[in-house]
């Protein structure tokens, strides 16, 4: 006969064993990308797959000539953070009065900020293409970062504002009390103590630019395109490819990737709109 | 400017109740950017979308853009890609939903069930694809997995003497809603996963000492508890997978014939593969619409969640 002790641990086992083996198999499209990346195109194409093969760098040593891979990921850089510097600008001072000066019309505001996400961007496709094309923006950075700071900016407005709305106000009463202007208690005061917070707002904003893939792929072609097209000009061609592709894959993914792993606790907040925490 | 503003709020501050009204002016100064942005991002396109919806606007033969009311809108919906096109967007909305909160919520309840070696490793695993680029992700699935000669798939299948599949071809909108739900499973499981910590197990002891069986805790305690990430999740989900594209763009280029074609390809389609501008604004206007029904449909269900839940 088995004791208490002695099924809970089993059936703790077995749990553990299914999570990993969901996990793994969830996991395995990305694990798979990584390990074609370090393949040569000839065994990346073998029928059966090759588990077990020479690696070769071959494929992330002749990035930068067959694709320009650099320029591609310069666009992303510039694209991404220009838009959430911006985005936190716009943000940070209509967060702060909503969440210390709040009124009726708090809430509306910011449902109704909300439901601007709720407008599909094939909703306002042609128009934002025309206007791109009569003002010359057409495949220009510029299009994309004012694109990418309007969609991003309730998410942020939420989030920010779901962060300061934890600050007791006694604080920010104190600091008025010793005379601190408005600019003085958004710098002095609320920012440094939510640097943690703004920090993930900051990083959910990039991985959303990062990943945006409606308005990269519709407005930009060759000079201004970010990494999402670089790779979508990767589905044409059939063949010898693959070590390649996922190479770039590779690449375009770490950062952001690893970016979220380090904030997962937070991004969840942002996500979903300060209603989990 | 600010020395003025200094004083009605310090009041505000004292007095709580009675200073709200005065307090406003400093408030909406630094929401109006915002507002406003906002307000513009949304009325200008919209606005001239619903002008171009109503006149005959084709960028191959410019000049005679005369009124032709709602000739458009019955173009775009006797389309041979219209039915198929909303008949797939509400597929891939409805099955993804699905996939990802059921599964969700039991990958979520299993992860919590109990303490094993490396869970933080496993949270980590499951949720990655959510941060993987959409085209990446198509991409992937496309060469890497559903290849019919040296996918991964392939290989499993013949390896248990069956025929491989040409997935993309023969089940196209399938392999659409495999490749999506890839990406919004994490999603869901991120969010219930955290939500789930949040319960307190204090509750959930007292119930195991009243003899209540694990199936009867998850049903009774974990589930409600669950109702209002639930609703974000599939708020949130709906948003994104309403205009769903760079996954058909990248994979099966809405084919063969309409197969896996959504509205927002369709509409892509017609925009800027046809340059007929009227009607992929008629287009866009009727993929607004059914987003809005969509979200005043969720608001609702979420409201009144939220009121039951308080």
């Amino acid at each position: 006969m088995m004791t208490l002790k002695q099924s809970r641990r089993l059936q703790s086992a077995l749990l553990g064993t299914l999570s990993w083996l969901i996990a793994a198999l969830i996991f395995f499209p990305i694990f798979w990308m990584v390990l074609t990346s370090f393949k040569t195109e000839i065994d990346a194409f073998a029928t059966p797959p090759q588990f077990i093969f020479t690696p070769t760098l071959e494929n992330y040593l002749h990035i930068q000539e067959r694709s320009d891979y650099f320029h591609f990921a310069w666009n992303s850089i510039l694209i991404s953070f220009s838009a959430t510097i911006l985005c936190l600008l716009i943000a940070v001072p209509a967060a702060y009065s909503m969440a210390f000066f709040e009124t009726k019309r708090t809430k509306g505001t910011l449902l109704w900020m909300l439901s601007t996400k709720m407008l599909p961007p094939v909703g306002v496709l042609m128009p934002i293409y025309l206007l791109a094309k009569t003002f010359g923006l057409l495949d220009s950075r510029i299009a994309l970062i004012v694109i990418y700071t309007l969609i991003n900016l309730p998410i942020v407005v939420w989030m920010i504002y779901t962060y300061f709305k934890d600050i007791p106000g006694e604080i920010l009463e104190a600091s008025r009390l010793d005379g601190a202007t408005t600019r003085q208690e958004i710098f002095r005061v609320l920012i440094p103590i939510c640097k943690g917070g703004l920090a993930s707002t900051a990083l959910l904003s990039l991985i959303l630019c990062w990943n945006e893939a409606f308005w990269s792929l519709n407005l930009t072609s060759s000079n201004a395109a970010p990494l999402t097209a670089l790779i979508a000009s990767y589905s044409s061609p059939e063949g010898l490819f693959w070590a390649k592709l996922s190479a770039v894959s590779t690449l375009a993914c770490a950062p952001i990737l690893i970016f979220g792993w380090i904030s997962q606790k937070q991004l969840v907040r942002g996500l979903s709109f300060g209603a989990v925490k | 400017m600010n020395t003025s503003t200094l004083t009605p709020r310090t009041a505000a501050a004292d007095d709580k109740s009675s200073a709200k009204g005065s307090v406003t002016k400093p408030g909406w100064f630094l929401v109006s950017p915002s507002v406003l942005l906002l307000l513009v991002w949304m009325i200008v396109p919209l606005g001239m979308t619903i002008y171009f919806s109503l006149i005959r606007y084709n960028l191959l033969n410019p000049g005679e853009n005369e009124f032709v009311g709602l000739e458009n809108f019955e173009f775009f919906v006797t389309d041979a890609g219209f039915l198929p096109g909303a008949m797939n967007t509400l597929l891939l909305v409805g099955s993804v939903l699905a996939i990802s909160v059921i599964l969700g919520v039991l990958i979520s309840a299993l992860l919590e069930a109990s303490e094993f070696l490396g869970r933080g490793i496993v949270r980590v695993l499951l949720i990655s694809p959510f941060f993987i680029m959409p085209t990446v992700s198509a991409l992937i699935w496309k060469n890497l997995i559903f290849h019919p000669v040296s996918g991964i798939l392939a290989w499993v299948w013949k390896l248990f003497g069956a025929q491989p599949v040409d997935w993309l071809a023969n089940y196209p909108m399938l392999s659409i809603i495999i490749i999506v739900s890839w990406q919004w499973l994490p999603f869901a499981i991120l969010i219930l996963m955290t939500a789930m910590q949040s319960l307190d197990q204090e509750q959930k002891e007292a119930a195991r000492l009243d003899g209540a069986g694990p199936i009867a805790i998850f049903w009774h305690l974990t589930l409600p508890h669950l109702a209002r990430p639930i609703a974000v999740v599939v708020m949130i989900e709906t948003i994104f997978l309403l205009s769903v594209f760079a996954e058909i763009f990248t994979t099966t280029n809405g084919g063969p014939g309409f197969a896996s074609t959504n509205l927002a390809y369709l509409i892509y389609n017609q925009a800027l593969l046809q340059f007929d501008v009227g009607m992929a604004s008629a287009g866009g206007l009727i993929a607004v619409v059914i987003a809005n029904i969509a979200a005043i449909i969720l608001v609702r269900m979420i409201g009144k969640n939220l009121t039951d839940k308080s």
